[in-house]
């Protein structure tokens, strides 16, 4: 007996009754990613989509192609190819209504692109000319965000507003496996829960993060998973399945639209080329897994289903193809002009006004270059 | 410049009612932060605001720095005016990230189309005896990055005045409050309450000949008492009280330096790759034919933040102004 005890003194009250807040098995994902083709689902889908779908996916791959071929020519300074993920590109831009906003990450230019922007604008970051070449509200696209997960919140905010002016804006933020381990990416998650906020996020989960794979990222079941801990629906989805992804997305868009909070999206998919052409896949992966993930080819699954079902003939995919080539063509061409680039708007963007100190900047400059330039004209004469 | 004091008020309670003034009169400006809804923050300077406009107007965040500030990102991006509580200085850092990777560039980036006018308001500074992370002056790293304004009231006027104009500024403004300061009571019109001069511009509080003392925010009223305590000496100190950091008002400082042909900068934070270092050299590259002595620095010695019970040895006080101020005079004696 204790001495608390022998007096009697001591009655141990058990704490206040503990509730959950909500009953978390509606948020789980399911156990397998959700796919639609090749399945009873496909049945159901809008053929019209499903043809849309079609030729952007085709479009996006030629785009992959064309970019990465434009690194070997010296005009991009480097490209992070998204070959393999194109359904969750493609999905990402269609999934949207036109006064939804698109938040991506260095990787998704395709999904930029899908929404409108000019494919030459869309590679300025990775040009090297300037950093955004395209205006964000023209399309509704932020500027593709190179530090990872960083955009997350920034959709959080865009959305929340959105709902305080009672506009029905939707924002989808991008972002991968290994960018979910960043700090941006809780906190993006728990404001959007808390805020409830029309925000849907889309990871994109390829394997790797340039050469850690998920194992290493992560212990959680699944990232989908994550969803349950801030209080929102996390879903689980074939993200080489154009149509599920579509399908997934456009659920949460509306879940989000009709005031019922952010969703997760899981996405799983993979990196087939490297993480960029300067990166050496084989260090860190096999060829096996590699042609294992080939044979699930995004474009391949839906061609497919689309001629199964008599959706698409050959003309109809020679005619993507053309599209395809068309496009292609005219990024090359524009993209082997050189830029013109005005070094003394260096200073124009820094401040709404410019200050005293970069107007001094400015002028050395000015100086500078009206010397090189005379230089040059002498030059020129002394030849002549 | 109206100069009629007609009312003291402490620098919390100009800001509040600055805070209050523009949320009243722009519907688009949003406070947010940690405890800055039902308590009024932790200072009180936000008190009464989500009452009277509303918890979506004055908003308590969960407690994340980075979100916070990310989030303000993306409703500035949506047209509205972020004005957004670090709830103390040191606690400021975890958002640095999105201050410097985005809230400084997106306007550069995006060539002009993409302003960010979000004012980061910092309780900053020591003197109040706080714990470790609640004294630090971080203006460095913030002058540091391109993009950004930095400010630091020292007056109740100036706290009123340039809290409006950082708030109504299309750029983002880091917009740092000396805590210390924040109960210390001066004069102020609540008649012409915006009227003190614009950001970016210093103003002459004292006038003197001996020498300028360079300083802002927490170290202004120290410089004042220095001045006052020189006069004893034989000394008549100019006091330049710089009132932003970014942009830099060479103009000004260096019209006074000219006149004097000496100074001394003052401010607690660090001297070694502090701002102290930063005027210095300006006023050495436009000044240096003017100068009687080198430019001196007293600044807060190079170590973390001491413990409040050794603070006032590491902030420069009014004596360490004046030996740095006998300093100067060596060429003349000499
Ligand atoms: C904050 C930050 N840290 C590091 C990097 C460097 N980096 C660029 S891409 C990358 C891997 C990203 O992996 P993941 O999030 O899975 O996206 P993925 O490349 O697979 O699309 C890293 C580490 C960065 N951009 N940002």
């Amino acid at each position: 007996m204790t001495v608390m005890e022998q007096r009697g003194a001591y009655r141990p009250s058990p704490p206040p009754a503990w509730q959950p807040r909500m009953d978390p098995a509606p948020l789980l994902p399911d156990a397998e990613p959700y796919r639609v083709l090749g399945t009873e689902a496909a049945a159901k889908a809008d053929p019209e989509l499903l043809r849309r779908l079609y030729a952007q996916l085709v479009r996006g791959r030629r785009y992959n192609t064309q970019a990465t071929a434009l690194t070997k020519q010296g005009r991009l300074a480097v490209y992070p190819s998204s070959t393999g993920q194109e359904a969750c590109e493609v999905a990402a831009a269609l999934a949207l209504e036109e006064r939804d906003w698109l938040f991506p990450s260095y990787r998704d230019t395709l999904a930029v692109v899908a929404r409108g922007v000019d494919p030459v604008e869309a590679l300025t970051l990775l040009r090297g000319d300037w950093h955004s070449g395209y205006d964000p509200h023209t399309h509704r696209v932020a500027p593709l965000s190179t530090p990872l997960a960083t955009q997350l919140p920034h959709a959080v905010g865009l959305a929340h507003a959105a709902r305080l002016k009672g506009d029905d804006v939707v924002a989808l933020a991008l972002v991968g496996d290994g960018g979910t381990s960043e700090g941006d990416f809780h906190e993006a998650l728990n404001f959007a829960a808390v805020w409830q906020a029309p925000v849907v996020f889309l990871v994109q989960n390829n394997g790797f993060a340039i050469s850690v794979p998920l194992a290493k990222q992560t212990a959680a079941p699944s990232l989908a998973h994550k969803a349950v801990g801030y209080g929102m629906p996390g879903r689980l989805v074939d993200g080489n399945d154009a149509a599920a992804v579509h399908e997934v997305l456009s659920d949460a868009v509306r879940h989000a639209r009709a005031g019922g909070g952010p969703t997760l999206v899981e996405a799983v998919t993979y990196r087939i080329e490297a993480h960029t052409n300067a990166d050496d896949a084989t260090r860190y992966r096999g060829d096996a897994e590699v042609a294992a993930w080939r044979a699930h080819d995004p474009i391949e699954l839906l061609e497919r289903e689309l001629t199964a079902r008599g959706l698409l003939d050959e003309a109809g995919i020679e005619a993507a193809r053309q599209d395809a080539e068309e496009m292609a063509a005219d990024l090359r061409e524009r993209m082997n002009r050189d830029p013109e680039l005005d070094p003394m708007a260096l200073f124009d963007h820094v401040y709404a006004e410019t200050t005293a100190q970069l107007r001094e900047q400015r002028a050395l400059l000015r100086a500078e270059l009206e010397a090189e330039q005379e230089q040059h004209g002498e030059q020129e004469g002394g030849a002549r | 410049m109206t100069t009629v004091a007609v009312k003291p008020a402490t620098m919390a309670q100009a800001l509040t009612r600055a805070l209050r003034d523009a949320m009243a009169a722009d519907p688009t400006v949003h406070v947010m932060g940690e405890d800055v809804g039902t308590l009024g923050g932790v200072f009180r300077v936000t008190d009464g605001l989500a009452k009277e406009f509303g918890e979506d107007r004055c908003t308590d965040t969960p407690l994340a720095e980075a979100g916070i500030l990310g989030t303000a990102v993306g409703m500035a991006m949506y047209g509205l005016r972020p004005v957004v509580e670090m709830q103390f200085d040191a606690f400021a850092y975890p958002a640095f990230e999105q201050l410097i990777s985005h809230v400084s560039r997106m306007r550069n980036r995006t060539c002009g189309r993409m302003p960010l006018p979000i004012t980061v308001r910092v309780p900053y500074g020591g003197g109040i005896g706080g714990v470790e992370h609640h004294s630090d002056s971080s203006e460095a790293y913030y002058m540091a990055t391109p993009g950004l304004h930095v400010v630091a009231p020292a007056t109740v006027a100036d706290a009123y005045g340039l809290l409006r104009q950082a708030i109504a500024s299309d750029d983002p403004v880091v917009f740092l409050e000396p805590k210390r300061l924040y109960w210390s009571k001066d004069s102020w019109n609540p008649e012409h309450p915006t009227d003190v001069e614009p950001i970016g511009r210093a103003v002459v509080r004292r006038s003197g000949r001996s020498a300028t003392l360079i300083t802002y925010g927490p170290s202004l009223p120290v410089c004042l008492e220095a001045a006052e305590a020189a006069q004893a000496e034989g000394w008549d100190l100019e006091v330049v009280d710089l009132r932003s950091l970014v942009p830099f008002d060479d103009e000004t400082v260096c019209a006074s330096v000219r006149r004097t042909g000496r100074a001394v900068v003052v401010h607690e934070s660090t001297g070694f790759g502090g701002p102290g270092g930063e005027i210095a050299t300006r006023v050495t590259e436009r000044c240096f034919h003017h100068l009687e002595a080198p430019v001196l620095r007293v600044a807060g010695f190079d170590i973390p933040y001491p413990p409040p019970m050794l603070e006032r040895h590491h902030l420069p006080g009014v004596d360490r102004i004046l030996d740095a101020v006998a300093r100067l005079q060596w060429e003349a004696e000499g």
